[in-house]
């Protein structure tokens, strides 16, 4: 797989609850994604005073059609960048980079998945449940929101699996509470495998935990806050073990989004842990040094 | 070449480029053209390589290179500002071992020229990583990265003093092969840059680097504290683009000898333009990478279109240009006739 950059045109726009549903006629990207991939869009026209490509997972994709291939992508209105897209129009064009990540890993014999979606985070789900069920697994699926119109594809998720939970932190549809508070009892009623868990770090955290509790695997899709989503800026880091045991600041948009839940150190996100390869060594100042010139480079980067 | 033909950006079409001839030189180095990329806006290369083929611009110009490996800055490490952003990395990278055995070893093979660029806690450090890149051919030139800002401790940019940017450029040209220039990246944080300009080529640099981010701060309002966690970073992209520009103009000024890389928000062929005017003899692209990866074959087509329309049948004529004097303006008969014309006209009316 190579990413490729493309001057995509939009096809249709749409609301979805609270959040937007955007179609994009994206030629060489559509053919080549898997579900987990995600996208990286250029926001505000050529001339642009916003110059960080915004990521979306993929919702789904079309390889061919009347317009060529077609890439989906669902998001929330929350910054500049993110209204600016709202706004677009069919026919109006979009630079998109992609397909970009590490896709989900699928499991090779037909296990018992759960899949766990927190608000739009569900959107790369509805392929990924697609290509599980062709292998032959067993589908249920968890949806997590604040509230009902925060949900995305609960009746998409009804149609592809075998049961669908709800939860909603107001109420407003299903359970009262988060997507971890029902997790327990589907683990002890599917025997659940494999869990696939995409949304706010936090939850991830509490799906990873949870799924290690009862002998599950866990892939999480991460989300985190990237400037080019190609791997070249060095920002969208947070502290992965390796199969050596030795952490290391891995990149989300290269080496993820989908990491081994167990993999990731949750709590340490957002930190650089003393044992990570590379970590700074704290170095009491030596007596006397002054400037540059001979004095070490103490530095202490790691903050809590 | 194909996907070169999937240019998007302004400044670029598909007709064939005009005949300029695009050779940049740099002291005793040669490049088919003047496009980089800059330091820490481009990996190692390979990424790029995706989106464009990095053999066919000037150099690729690494992510700093340290001894060690280093792990860099907690997250949050960016924030997006007006035609900008604020990055606190801290220098993340393999260490010079591993970079060498892999990322420098899969360049060379690609074909890429390469400038590496290297950073050190100290003045021993960056000689140790001269004398480190010293058995390798498939450095083109050394950049020496002493004005980083994303260290704890400010007092240790190097680049804020001449006598400490002096030390350490004459250590890494001292390790280095005498056919392999050495460049220095300076830092648009200091009260006179031709001051640290000078100290740095008087101790054998052979060409300087212009410019580094500039130290800046945003402060998240909805937590109400600093947004890095690094709390400063490094503020790149087109909002310093004038502030780099007349850094390069002064020091072109005051050291015409001396071949310039320029950097510091280029984002079209106008921009790389700008920086070869004031004195550059090359240009790097960084920020603007992550808007659009494409970007450097774009610039440069775009730039080279713009020299053969401004009359430039080379690069090298052109740097610099900006500096000359303005010919006195020439008064002909049509001037005085335009001064007459609101009379006649009213005439007219």
């Amino acid at each position: 797989m190579a990413a490729v950059q493309v001057r995509g045109e939009v096809l249709s726009i749409r609301r979805a609850g609270a959040y937007h549903q955007l179609t994009m006629v994206a030629p060489g990207i559509a053919e080549q994604v898997r579900a987990g991939h995600f996208v990286a869009l250029a926001v505000g026209g050529d001339h642009s005073s916003m110059l960080l490509r915004r990521a979306f997972s993929v919702y789904r994709t079309q390889d061919r059609g009347v317009y060529g291939g077609t890439v989906e992508i669902v998001f929330a209105e929350h910054g500049k960048g993110t209204h600016w897209l709202s706004r677009l129009r069919p026919h109006d064009v979009v630079d998109i980079a992609g397909p970009l990540g590490r896709p989900f890993a699928l499991p090779k014999e037909s296990v018992t998945c759960t899949l766990v979606g927190g608000g739009y985070g569900s959107a790369p789900l509805f392929a990924l449940a697609e290509q599980l069920r062709q292998r032959g697994c067993r589908v249920d699926f968890v949806l997590g929101a604040a509230t009902e119109e925060r949900l995305f594809g609960v009746l998409e998720a009804k149609r592809m699996s075998s049961s669908v939970a709800i939860t909603t932190e107001d109420g407003t549809l299903g359970d009262i509470g988060r997507v971890t508070d029902v997790l327990p009892a589907i683990f002890e009623r599917t025997g659940a495998e494999v869990v696939y868990a995409c949304g706010p770090m936090g939850m991830l955290q509490a799906v990873a935990e949870l799924a290690q509790h009862f002998g599950a695997h866990s892939q999480c899709a991460v989300e985190e806050a990237m400037a080019c989503g190609i791997g070249v800026c060095m920002t969208c880091v947070l502290p992965v073990v390796g199969d050596d045991g030795v952490t290391r600041m891995l990149r989300s948009c290269v080496d993820g989004p989908v990491f081994k839940g167990e993999r990731v150190r949750w709590s340490d996100v957002g930190t650089i842990p003393d044992d990570t390869h590379g970590a700074p060594v704290v170095v009491p100042p030596a007596s006397g040094s002054v400037g540059p010139v001979g004095s070490d480079n103490g530095s202490v980067g790691a903050r809590s | 070449m194909t996907r070169l033909t999937r240019v998007i950006a302004p400044g670029s079409d598909d007709e064939p480029l005009p005949d300029v001839d695009m050779q940049a030189t740099l002291g005793a180095l040669t490049l088919p053209n003047p496009m980089m990329t800059a330091s820490g806006c481009a990996g190692y290369g390979r990424e790029l390589d995706q989106f464009f083929d990095i053999t066919s611009i000037g150099a690729v110009v690494t992510k700093s290179i340290m001894m060690s490996p280093r792990s860099g800055r907690a997250t949050p490490r960016m924030a997006e500002t007006a035609s900008g952003m604020l990055n606190s990395i801290g220098l993340q990278g393999p260490g010079i071992e591993s970079f060498m055995s892999r990322d420098l070893a899969w360049l060379e093979s690609r074909g890429a020229r390469v400038v590496v660029s290297i950073a050190g806690g100290t003045v021993e450090e960056y000689a140790r990583l001269a004398q480190k890149l010293r058995v390798s051919a498939a450095v083109s030139a050394i950049e020496v990265n002493i004005s980083c800002p994303n260290v704890e401790d400010r007092g240790l940019v190097f680049a804020c003093d001449p006598g400490a940017s002096s030390t350490v450029v004459d250590a890494v040209r001292r390790n280095t092969s005498p056919g392999v220039p050495v460049f220095a990246k300076l830092s648009p944080d200091v009260t006179d840059i031709v001051n640290i300009a000078e100290a740095c080529v008087d101790a054998g640099a052979d060409g300087l680097s212009m410019i580094n981010t500039l130290l800046g701060l945003v402060i998240d309002t909805d937590a109400m504290r600093p947004h890095l966690a690094g709390v400063t970073g490094g503020l790149s992209g087109p909002a310093v683009r004038p502030v780099a520009v007349r850094a390069v103009w002064q020091v072109h000024q005051a050291l015409p000898e001396v071949p310039i890389l320029g950097m510091g928000g280029i984002r079209d062929g106008h921009d790389a333009l700008e920086f070869i005017l004031a004195g550059a003899s090359a240009v790097q692209v960084g920020t603007t990478l992550f808007n659009d990866p494409m970007a450097p074959p774009r610039i440069l087509g775009h730039l080279q279109r713009l020299l053969a329309d401004r009359g430039f049948s080379r690069l090298s004529d052109a740097v610099g240009h900006a500096h000359q004097p303005v010919p006195a303006p020439v008064y002909s008969v049509i001037d005085v006739d335009i001064a007459n014309e609101p009379e006649s006209a009213g005439a007219e009316g």
